[in-house]
């Protein structure tokens, strides 16, 4: 047996090179990813705070060749979201947990995570065409309840498959430890791992929301849009995404400027919640 | 301890355990086991045990890893009962029923006979609400009773000082010792008649274990106490009885000092002076 030589044997240095080469690859490509990201993310600085001014908030959507701004289509944005998360979060906070608490084999739990995985992965205009021939045809007319029901459809997916994973991720012995207390599975479900798992379950809320702020497909076929005023979920009701997708499509210069303003105010409301999420998953993982 | 044996593999010649004879209880059995066998599927994890925990006794289960001490702990709050696969066949009676029976209400079994883990388990909420959500479980207190009782199981824990002036902070915040004591607090909050110990201070510090046995020796007082423990010299000074178990038999049971003074097989002996283990 030699001694391996003071700058390392042709074998080391080889394996050295190796992974020098490697290291290096995997930071150009993460350099073109991050490229692209900034790109877009300062394309879309430039022109949309261009277009910010106070008018945004407190004007409609205007006429071509007129001022005005996108309060309508913010309030709309919001109400849509609203209603969809309400409904969305019970359903799948309540899935995920029978999903990892009670399911965690068996056909009925095998089979909806199944269709979950299909619906978190299916493309959304799909499921807006779904409630436009369940909803919007029977009724007759666009409506923000449709938009609402289009977006939880988005929304419920995410939710039960953050709070599945993240339930998961609770060590068993703590749910052993419940249940040594003499507490029925149900409790332990609740007051315990659900508790343990919070950070997770509302960072999966909270990125269901950013998901559902930016989707349009779903929203054309149901909520459609409105150029008015209007805060009636029954009726057509306007919103940031199919305002941008509008604007953004037609030949006239300060609905374009709308546009980019809206798809800022989209992005920054994203950014926001994901840096929401971020903060409040900190505390669980420090602990 | 997952060891799964089937029962031809074991090379101990005679089957035939310490019968619970030998061990004269001095007082009556708490939990009485006779013939339990253990599978975790279609492995053999215990095989023909015949045990009596005594009341208000501390009775340790030693052996080598895997040799099913855990397993034999885990039958007696059916906390096995939770994972499909695994079942129990024999009869352990505890207040006068086989708790073996699929009629067993688990959740009332549990309550009565605690359990303390080997990693500290405090559950992610304040250090009083690590107690009371047990309590709140089975009985209904007035604030002032609750407070009371919060109290009272944090003394027995002999924590009450160290703790009381921050009740309201989480449990999680807790050094690893007094996360454990918290546990054992928790479990004793409840009231139950039998606690079982599952290495409880495999994870600590020497002197967060001394604490803990000093603890022991104290709960005994009122407590059934059975302990499954790594260290032979924890369970001597611990213990009043001892059960020495290797690949899912009990090889030999009887009164501590017996067993680590002069045991009567030499499988047991082995073990004790460290030939093997």
């Amino acid at each position: 047996m030699t001694a391996i030589p003071v700058n390392g044997s042709r074998r080391y240095r080889r394996r050295l090179f190796v992974s020098r080469f490697n290291l290096l690859m995997a930071l150009a490509t993460m350099a073109l990813g991050m490229l692209f990201l900034c790109w877009i993310l300062a394309t879309l600085f430039v022109h949309g705070v261009a277009a910010l001014s106070p008018a945004l908030f407190t004007q409609m959507t205007p006429p071509p060749g007129s001022a005005g701004g996108l309060r309508n289509a913010i309030v709309g944005s919001v109400l849509l979201v609203a209603t969809a998360t309400l409904v969305s979060t019970p359903i799948g906070v309540l899935a995920g947990i029978y999903l990892a608490e009670y399911g965690r084999s068996g056909w009925l739990a095998e089979t909806t995570r199944f269709v979950n995985d299909m619906l978190l992965s299916a493309p959304s205009i799909i499921l807006g065409l779904f409630v436009y021939t369940i909803y919007v045809l029977p009724a007759g007319h666009f409506s923000g309840w449709a938009g609402s029901m289009a977006l939880a459809l988005i929304a419920i997916p995410v939710v039960l498959r953050t709070t599945e994973n993240t339930l998961r991720l609770v060590p068993g012995n703590l749910r052993e430890a419940a249940v040594a207390l003499g507490a029925p599975m149900s409790k332990v479900s609740v007051k315990v791992t659900l508790r343990a798992a919070r950070g997770g379950v509302i960072t999966g809320v909270l990125l269901a929301v950013a998901r559902m702020s930016g989707e349009t497909a779903p929203l054309l076929f149901t909520a459609l849009n409105n150029q008015f005023w209007s805060t009636d979920m029954n009726g057509p009701i306007a919103n940031l995404p199919v305002v941008i997708f509008q604007f953004a499509m037609s030949p006239f210069d300060d609905w374009k400027a709308l546009a980019w303003a809206g798809a800022l105010l989209i992005t920054l409301a994203v950014l926001a919640l994901n840096i929401l999420a971020r903060t409040l998953l900190r505390p669980a993982t420090l602990r | 301890m997952r060891m799964p044996m089937s029962l031809i593999d074991v090379p101990i010649a005679a089957r035939q355990t310490a019968s619970p004879a030998d061990a004269s209880p001095s007082t009556a059995p708490t939990i009485a086991i006779r013939n339990l066998d253990f599978f975790y599927g279609g492995f053999q994890a215990l095989a023909h045990i015949d045990l009596d925990v005594a009341e208000r006794e501390v009775t340790a289960f030693i052996g080598p890893s895997g040799c099913g001490k855990s397993t034999l702990l885990r039958t007696l709050n059916r906390m096995y009962s939770l994972y499909p696969g695994q079942r129990a066949t024999g009869e352990i009676r505890f207040n006068g029923a086989n708790i073996l029976d699929a009629s067993t209400d688990l959740n009332l079994l549990r309550a009565k006979v605690g359990m303390v883990f080997q990693k500290p388990t405090p559950f992610p909420m304040s250090i009083y609400e690590n107690i009371a959500f047990g309590v709140r479980l089975y009985e209904r207190l007035s604030a002032r009773r609750m407070d009371e009782r919060v109290e009272w199981a944090l003394a027995k824990a002999a924590m009450w000082n160290e703790v009381k002036d921050k009740l309201h902070q989480s449990g999680m915040a807790l050094s690893g010792g007094q996360q454990q004591r918290l546990c054992i607090a928790r479990a004793i909050a409840v009231r139950p008649e039998v606690l079982l110990l599952d290495e409880p201070t495999s994870a600590l510090d020497p002197i967060s274990t001394a604490r803990i046995e000093e603890l022991i020796s104290e709960l005994k007082a009122d407590y059934t106490i059975a302990i499954v423990t790594h260290n032979m010299q924890q369970a001597a000074r611990v213990s009043d009885r001892t059960a020495y178990m290797y690949l899912g038999e009990l090889v030999e049971f009887g009164n501590t000092d017996q067993i680590f003074l002069k045991p009567a097989r030499k499988e047991t002996e082995d073990y004790i002076t460290g030939r093997f283990g």
